[in-house]
């Protein structure tokens, strides 16, 4: 029997590729006598549009055209709501072109398409735009007063949006509370910051009336049905690409960017390839950020520590549009309770709207903020009560006898009910207390503030609802000639591996080598049905599809083999790329003679052919070549729909150094518990949980987006936007738990975002552990920054 | 993030380069090209001709002497951090490079370049104020020495003129009896610092500090030398009392504003911590020297 690949820590296949600089990102599409963009974009803000005069950038050299909104015709138009829901009273989208006014510095205004960028740059400078500016508003809890600055003057308020949720009878659970442990926090606005910014690439087909779009983008079949609905094509018009991406984070999930719709549209305008490569500047001020919310939580308990319930009202920050819905909103509202049983649960958030970037899903969406609220109120409960914090988790953790656990009232970000299906939740908390030596920790302590230093223990838990629907579904084809097998699927790869573990679960079913699996995705050209890549879902729902499909073909190879072999399906086996006799390794075809006998030919191109013509022995069957209701080839297509999200969880902790005499800290060892479920590939799945946490090392110490009071953004580029480098990152101790989950043929959970979530409370809480003894202030809010530690000392002291 | 049109042009000697800065005013020095060309790309900068001094033969190499290291104005950072003999010379300027950005941006990056830049949070104008070290200075109108002290005005602004180019940097070598000490906060490995002080202390033989220079970045609008605290180290020995002083009136020379990553009461906190550990590393590094 082969050894299982399903599990096995298989080298990225695309990793050769990449490494030796042969990926092929957008920007290295040859397209001969591409022309180049670049945008005018707003200076303000909130201004009305007086005026725009393009005259003097039409007439320079190399300029092809320039586009204001009175250019564009039917696109001319409001992007999209993508995700409507019933509590989004207000929606406000984006438009490919301001028209009459803008709602955030750098928002797009006009369009220049010339001969290079550089000549492109030169000209939206010569573009003349006159505005009057508007009042404006950035602090979330004043925009929502009665007489804020509106960012749409028709929205009262700036309230997008306003939901409550509740589970179970909150209001008798604070009427029974023996404790009442009542918190703020904050989590501020952030970036996927993505190693290639967006970009996009046109090419218009006059002659066939066909559009070739490559696109940067986590969700090709979205965008090509958009592109095609928009600019009025049939869908089998316009094909969308996404060839090698540099990171998604989210931040390409969405439809429509600007440039999204004008590129193509340009590109039919102009009968010449059209390029958008955005650059770092435009990424801070043009893509889409997250985070930004506000928690006022309330946790009803015994004195014993046990959470009746919990209440919790929040603002979300929107940016100035909302078209990706609630989406954000809902899951951190519907993650609230985190691991935790708590029966009641009254939960409400307003979506509000601020001249700023918009905001749509960036890795983590909502869970960060929600862990955050939940995590550093569990540490405060367990502080008034006098109890242990770890203890106090433990009396409140879902238990392994309660799944699954239902949350009635709570509605997913999926439509669908919130049910955490399968955990170990109290293993994983004794695992890292242990493995992080909980008990010697204490003595360590004590030893180093002995010494004058301070060290504290951190530690934070995280659930993560996993693999939306709708559905993703897979094509696979055994190609004749090679014996090679095809993977397509509909959702495209940033860079995370999908190759690598779909080829593994196709692998398993084939009894081929991971290496003659070509997985081929984001393609609208090879196959077109499904949605995007976002949620933690490739590995559920493509993976799901992939392994179905993989069943389907395997069946058709076994009936096949069996044929040629004349032998029972049953006693077939493949295995190394080959069907035989089980116990008769002689007596065996490749798969490439299957795939090719099982296609009737007239013409015998090469040596294998000749199985498959009609004068050959093989075809030794009457009447027609394809029986009836049969079909050529060894391929086959399925498709995977969820019941609902699988949750995905686990525990991070650390032991944390802080140096008040620079206010700085030092992770010294992170550790991390997961549970993801049966894991595909060990090695994958721990890049998944690294790369996650050093973006949740930026969240939760380095990076916030500024505006100034007038909205301008303070730290667009890399120099003030303190992205994390690999050195501020700890290396990671990984611990894996694998609970099955029940919803999916494979047993599997998502694991992309999970690394992010917990590192902002696992951060704080070590923090405010070590310097207990010097009286730290409360900590509520990240990133926290060395300013805010010294803040919470006391700030300036004449020691 | 492409730059504007330039003329570019490659002079071989200094005459030549001090030429053209003299004919074209809106022209800049490209040197190592780490500051300048990230200012052109995001099109802060937008002169009219770039002087190209990277191919000027005079301008490379340095010079350790019995007195003093000569680094001249083509000098890459890295060459100078991986240098033995300046180490051997004076072992602050290593200490002080290697707190410089990144290995990659000080391969390309230029001693002089980053003084006449004179950016207030770098950390090489700092290191010439406390080995008080000079610069050599070449215009249409011949050659003149700038002492540091007289060097930086302002962020991104120093006293020579247009017209004029820095050929040579001169920092003296360490004193006998000298202990130095280079230390910085930056939030980030190689970012410019929220604060960074450099320590040269001198001790008699009875252990005493006959001179004290202290500088900083990050905390002015340019370089600064911390004299209220030199004043408090001299003729002490630089007990844990005398250093607590001195960091307090190193607290009072902060007069950068609070911004978004620091406040000015944080940035003084800053300052009293790194200049009681750089004055105390200083201490213990002569009397090992003394020992020695």
């Amino acid at each position: 029997m082969a050894t299982a690949m399903f599990g096995e820590r298989v080298q990225r296949l695309a990793d050769a590729k990449l490494v030796r600089g042969e990926g092929r990102y957008i920007d290295d599409i040859p397209l001969e006598g591409a022309l180049h963009v670049a945008f005018v974009r707003s200076p303000f803000a909130r201004a009305k549009i007086l005026s725009i005069d393009c005259d003097a950038a039409r007439e320079m050299d190399g300029v092809a055209a320039v586009y204001t909104c009175d250019d564009l015709g039917r696109l001319d138009l409001e992007m999209p709501l993508l995700i409507p829901h019933p509590s989004l009273t207000e929606p406000r989208t984006q438009r490919p072109l301001a028209k009459g006014e803008v709602f955030h510095v750098g928002q797009t205004v006009a369009m220049v398409v010339a001969v290079d960028r550089y000549t492109a740059e030169d000209a939206i400078r010569m573009v003349d735009v006159d505005y009057e500016p508007l009042e404006v508003e950035l602090d979330l809890e004043a925009a929502i007063q009665d007489d804020a600055p509106r960012v749409h003057a028709d929205v009262a308020n700036n309230v997008a949006a306003q939901f409550v949720q509740t589970v179970g009878d909150p209001d008798d659970a604070f009427a029974r509370a023996e404790h009442i442990t009542k918190i703020k926090v904050q989590v501020d606005r952030s970036t996927a910051a993505p190693l290639e910014c967006r970009a996009i690439a046109a090419r218009w087909d006059d002659i066939t009336g066909e559009l070739m779009v490559w696109d940067g983008t986590q969700a090709p079949i979205s965008v090509r049905g958009g592109l095609a609905s928009i600019l009025g094509l049939d869908e089998d018009k316009v094909r969308v690409t996404a060839p090698d991406v540099g990171g998604g984070f989210g931040q390409k999930v969405l439809l429509f960017y600007p440039d999204e719709l004008l590129v193509p549209f340009a590109a039919m305008q102009l009968g010449r390839p059209v390029k958008y490569i955005e650059d770092r500047n435009e990424n801070f001020i043009g893509s889409s950020q997250e985070r930004t919310q506000i928690h006022e939580l309330e946790l009803a308990a015994t004195k014993d520590g046990e959470v009746l319930g919990l209440r919790d009202s929040f603002l979300h920050d929107t940016g100035a549009f909302i078209p990706y819905g609630i989406a954000i909103a809902q899951v951190a509202s519907t993650s609230i309770a985190g691991p935790y049983r708590v029966p009641n649960i009254w939960v409400e958030f307003k979506a509000v709207y601020t001249p700023t970037v918009l905001v749509t899903p960036y890795r983590g969406c909502g869970r960060p903020q929600a862990c955050f609220a939940i995590e550093r109120a569990m540490d405060k409960l367990a502080d008034e009560l006098g109890l242990d914090r770890f203890e106090v988790r433990r009396r409140n953790l879902i238990r392994d006898e309660d799944f699954p656990y239902r949350r009635d009232g709570l509605v997913f970000a999926d439509g669908l009910p919130l049910e955490h299906d399968s955990g170990q939740y109290g293993k994983a908390l004794d695992m890292v207390l242990e493995h992080i030596g909980v008990d010697a920790f204490a003595a360590e302590q004590e030893a180093a503030r002995a010494e004058g230093r301070y060290i504290g223990l951190g530690l934070g838990f995280y659930v993560e609802g996993t693999g939306l629907g709708p559905y993703e579904g897979s094509h696979i084809r055994i190609h004749p000639i090679t014996g090679k097998v095809y993977v397509n699927t509909g959702l495209t790869c940033q860079g995370q591996g999908h190759e690598t573990v779909f080829a593994q679960i196709t692998a398993d079913q084939l009894g081929v080598a991971v290496g003659d699996v070509i997985v081929v995705e984001g393609d609208t050209g090879v196959f077109d049905w499904g949605v995007a890549t976002f949620a933690s879902r490739a590995a559920v729902v493509s993976g799901n599809a992939i392994h179905k499909t993989a069943l389907k073909v395997r069946e058709q190879v076994l009936e096949a083999a069996a044929n040629m072999l004349e032998a029972a399906k049953e006693d077939i086996v493949l295995e190394d790329g080959k069907a035989f006799v089980n116990g008769v390794p002689d007596m065996a075809v490749t798969l490439a003679e299957v795939a090719t006998a099982s296609n009737p030919l007239r013409y015998a191109f090469n040596e294998a052919a000749k199985t498959s013509t009609q004068f050959a022995p093989a075809f030794n069957h009457d009447g027609p070549a394809l029986g009836e209701g049969d079909a050529p080839g060894m391929e086959a297509t399925d498709y995977y729909s969820p019941p609902h999200a699988t949750w995905a969880y686990g525990v991070h902790a650390a032991i944390i150094e802080v140096d008040p005499g620079l206010c700085s800290v030092k992770f010294k060892r992170y550790i991390c518990v997961h549970d993801c479920g049966r894991m595909i590939n060990p090695t994958l799945v721990e890049g998944q949980i690294m790369g996650g946490v050093a973006q949740g090392v930026g969240g939760a110490h380095y990076e916030r987006i500024e505006y100034d009071e007038d909205g301008n953004p303070r730290n667009a580029n890399f120099m003030d936007f303190l992205m994390p480098y690999a050195s501020e990152v700890p290396p990671v101790e990984i611990l894996h738990l694998e609970t099955p989950s029940p919803l999916n043929p494979l047993g599997v959970k998502g694991v992309g975002e999970a690394g992010c979530i917990p590192v902002g409370q696992v951060l704080v809480s070590g923090v405010a552990d070590a310097l207990k003894p010097l009286g730290i202030g409360p900590l509520e809010h990240v990133p926290l920054t060395p300013d805010m530690i010294f803040q919470a000392l006391g700030g300036e002291k004449d020691e | 993030m492409k730059p504007p049109l330039f003329d570019y042009v490659t002079p071989e000697s200094v005459e030549e380069a001090v030429a053209a800065r003299a004919a074209e005013e809106d022209s800049v020095l490209l040197a190592g090209g780490q500051s300048l060309l990230a200012t052109l790309n995001f099109r802060i900068a937008n002169p009219a001709l770039l002087i190209d001094i990277s191919r000027i033969a005079a301008l490379k190499g340095i010079d350790v002497g019995a007195g003093e290291i000569i680094i001249r104005a083509m000098v890459r950072q890295r060459e100078v951090e991986l240098s033995d003999a300046v180490h051997g010379a004076n072992p602050l300027l290593r200490e002080v490079l290697q707190k410089v950005a990144h290995t990659v941006v000080r391969n390309r990056g230029t001693i002089a370049g980053s003084i006449a830049h004179a950016d207030a949070a770098a950390e090489l104008p700092a290191m010439l104020l406390a080995t008080e070290g000079v610069v050599d200075v070449q215009g249409p109108g011949g050659t003149r020495v700038i002492e540091a002290s007289d060097l930086f005005k302002f962020h991104l602004t120093t006293s020579l003129a247009g017209d004029e180019m820095i050929t040579a940097v001169r920092i003296p070598n360490l004193a006998p009896n000298t202990g130095w000490s280079f230390k910085e906060f930056a939030r980030r490995r190689g970012d410019y610092a929220l604060a960074g002080i450099c320590a040269l202390v001198t001790l008699d033989d009875n252990g005493r500090c006959t001179k004290a220079r202290l500088s900083a970045c990050g905390i002015a609008s340019t370089a600064v030398r911390l004299e209220s605290a030199e004043a408090e180290l001299a003729g002490s020995t630089l007990d844990e009392n005398t250093i607590a002083r001195a960091a307090k009136a190193a607290r009072d020379c902060v007069t950068a504003a609070d911004d978004s990553q620091a406040s000015t009461a944080y940035r003084r906190h800053l300052v009293d911590t790194l200049t009681q550990r750089t004055v105390a590393v200083a201490r213990d590094r002569a009397l090992e020297r003394r020992a020695a």
